[in-house]
């Protein structure tokens, strides 16, 4: 009982807390400011490509190597069942329901997370941020705006990337190990997959995306000291978008669940 | 490193050390008004009213107070951690004052709302220690951006603009370098370039000469006084380096324990009867002085 009031009041706490009422702030400027010119498209422009395109072949990668093992690993378990014939649809729900847009967002929150938070923390240590300030070149539109935007955009897309390449890589080990044919494979997996099953849970990747661009550059934007600071704005960015992800996913299923559940 | 000195480092500020200075010898230096007084009189381009500011427990700023003209150089010295960069800062609205007043161009900076504080940042140049350069961009586009951004101009009026600038600081076959391929000097000649481009009436330099060497000290500090004597702009600079000081400097405060304490032309400061500022010049600098004031 009486630790109760001496965490409430402890340093620590209360600058978390006010972390956490900066960090509301920050994101309630984006809803401010994203309806308001500058709008800085081909930064944005830059930011996809930053984002998505040079996150390509990683997203494929992660993709490919969780089609081919999911497959791998569930094949014996189905044949046990006799129910290897449900293979592709099991793969496809999975990934395109949960293991596709998480996995995905989690690489990518490793890749952007720390790429964001390493940017304009060493554009904030350096003055570079002060410059854009004091030349009324509105900063937070230019840096931040353009950033979350890009993610929210590309994270979507790159998740349906990674499902493609995924049933592409369940569908190889399928071949492969049981010579089964690609228009079975393919016609039973989108036969399990239902419209919100792709607009929900490929849409809700748009939601990380968000998290993960608006964690990173608030810790970029708000890091004070040097190339140390910077470091651990980086990895702060990794770790705090990756649990926020994995937070806004249970909150995601449940009320996805609520709306459209199977009947 | 003494032969290059004595020519123009030891040459003291109250002899012919400014050419074209736009403040007089012996013209008294004007007073800031008191807080709550309204604005100050339109030759007065920068005003400081019994300034304040904190971090925390640590009080930086303990009452600042001062006036500086249109079209003069005022150098800002004093130790290390001595708030300095504070002081600057809240001309351009980067910090807010904890109590008193600052007035740029005749407005309350702490009064403006944010579109105004944009407006008034136009007409301030300033030029950060590091020079500020956008790493992501060439030096054609850092100017191009703050251009495209703040003016009408079509692109060849940009350009034309741009390689005016660049020609004035002598750098003009750098337009498609990015900062990483920049010396030093360059970077700040760039860093000065990009604040002018704009042409503002007044100009910020936070310790425009560290870490340069002396060539490249003199060549932005004339830089510095060719923006004063050819455009009129009022510039503050904070600097340590006394040969910067010493060329461009039309007056000078010294910053100690949160106030100015000491104020006048780089020799009346540099023989100030306060041990800590008397240490800051060195004796050779400080006799140095005694002895032209002397007639020696």
């Amino acid at each position: 009982m009486a630790s109760k009031p001496a965490i409430r009041s402890s340093p620590a706490f209360i600058e978390s807390l006010a972390r956490v009422g900066e960090f509301g702030s920050f994101v309630g400027d984006f809803f401010k400011r994203f309806w308001r010119p500058p709008f800085e498209w081909k930064e944005v422009w830059r930011q996809m490509d930053e984002v998505g395109v040079k996150s390509f072949v990683l997203t494929a990668v992660t993709g490919l190597a969780i089609g081919v093992v999911l497959a791998m690993q569930s094949r014996g378990t189905l044949a046990r069942f006799g129910a290897e014939a449900v293979l592709p649809k099991m793969l496809a729900l999975s990934l395109v329901k949960e293991i596709g847009p998480v996995f995905t967002s989690l690489v990518l929150a490793g890749r952007v997370g720390a790429g964001i938070g390493a940017e304009i923390g060493s554009m904030r240590v350096t003055e570079q941020i002060d410059a854009l300030e004091v030349g009324s070149l509105k900063p937070y539109n230019y840096l931040v705006i353009t950033r979350i935007v890009a993610c929210v955009v590309m994270f979507p897309i790159l998740t349906v990337w990674a499902d493609a390449i995924g049933l592409f890589g369940g569908f190889m080990e399928s071949y492969i190990v049981g010579n089964v044919d690609y228009r079975v494979f393919f016609a039973s997996a989108f036969d399990s997959l239902t419209f919100p099953d792709i607009i929900v849970d490929t849409g809700k990747t748009a939601i990380f995306g968000f998290i993960v661009a608006s964690v990173s550059s608030f810790l970029g934007y708000t890091v004070r000291g040097g190339t140390r600071e910077v470091g651990q704005a980086a990895m702060q960015s990794v770790v705090t978008s990756i649990l926020l992800i994995l937070v806004a996913d249970v909150i995601v299923v449940a009320v996805s669940l609520a709306l459209f559940a199977p009947d | 490193m003494e032969a290059a000195r004595s020519d123009e480092t030891l040459r003291p500020a109250t002899a012919d050390g400014h050419a074209g200075s736009a403040w007089p010898p012996g013209k008294p230096w004007p007073s800031a008004q008191p807080v709550g007084s309204g604005p100050p009189p339109d030759d007065i381009m920068i005003e400081f009213r019994d300034l304040y500011k904190s971090f925390g427990d640590k009080h930086i700023l303990q009452g600042v107070t001062m006036a500086i003209p249109k079209g003069v150089s005022t150098v800002i010295m004093g130790g290390s951690g001595t708030g300095k960069s504070v002081t600057i800062k809240h001309v351009v609205g980067l910090l807010r004052a904890d109590k008193g007043e600052v007035w740029v161009h005749g407005e309350n900076v702490d009064e403006l709302s944010k579109d105004d504080l944009d407006k008034l940042r136009l007409k301030i140049g300033f030029l950060f220690q590091s020079g500020a350069l956008f790493d992501s961009m060439t030096v054609y586009e850092q100017m191009d951006f703050v251009l495209k951004r703040h003016t009408d101009l079509d692109a060849d009026g940009r350009k034309d603009r741009i390689m005016e600038t660049l020609e004035w600081v002598n750098l003009p076959k750098t337009t498609a370098q990015y900062p990483s391929e920049l010396s030093g000097g360059q970077r700040k000649r760039i860093g000065l370039a990009r604040s002018i481009v704009l042409q503002p009436s007044i100009m910020v330099y936070d310790e425009p000469t560290t870490g340069l060497d002396p060539i490249s000290v003199r060549v932005v500090s004339k830089l510095i006084n060719r923006l004063r004597d050819e455009r009129g702009i009022t510039s503050m600079t904070i600097t340590h380096d006394l040969l910067c000081a010493e060329m461009i400097s039309d007056h000078v405060f010294y910053l100690l324990d949160g106030v100015y304490a000491e104020s006048g032309t780089l020799a009346e400061v540099a023989q100030s009867s306060k041990p800590q500022i008397r240490e800051f010049f060195g004796d050779e600098y400080t006799m140095m002085f005694k002895a032209v004031r002397d007639g020696v």
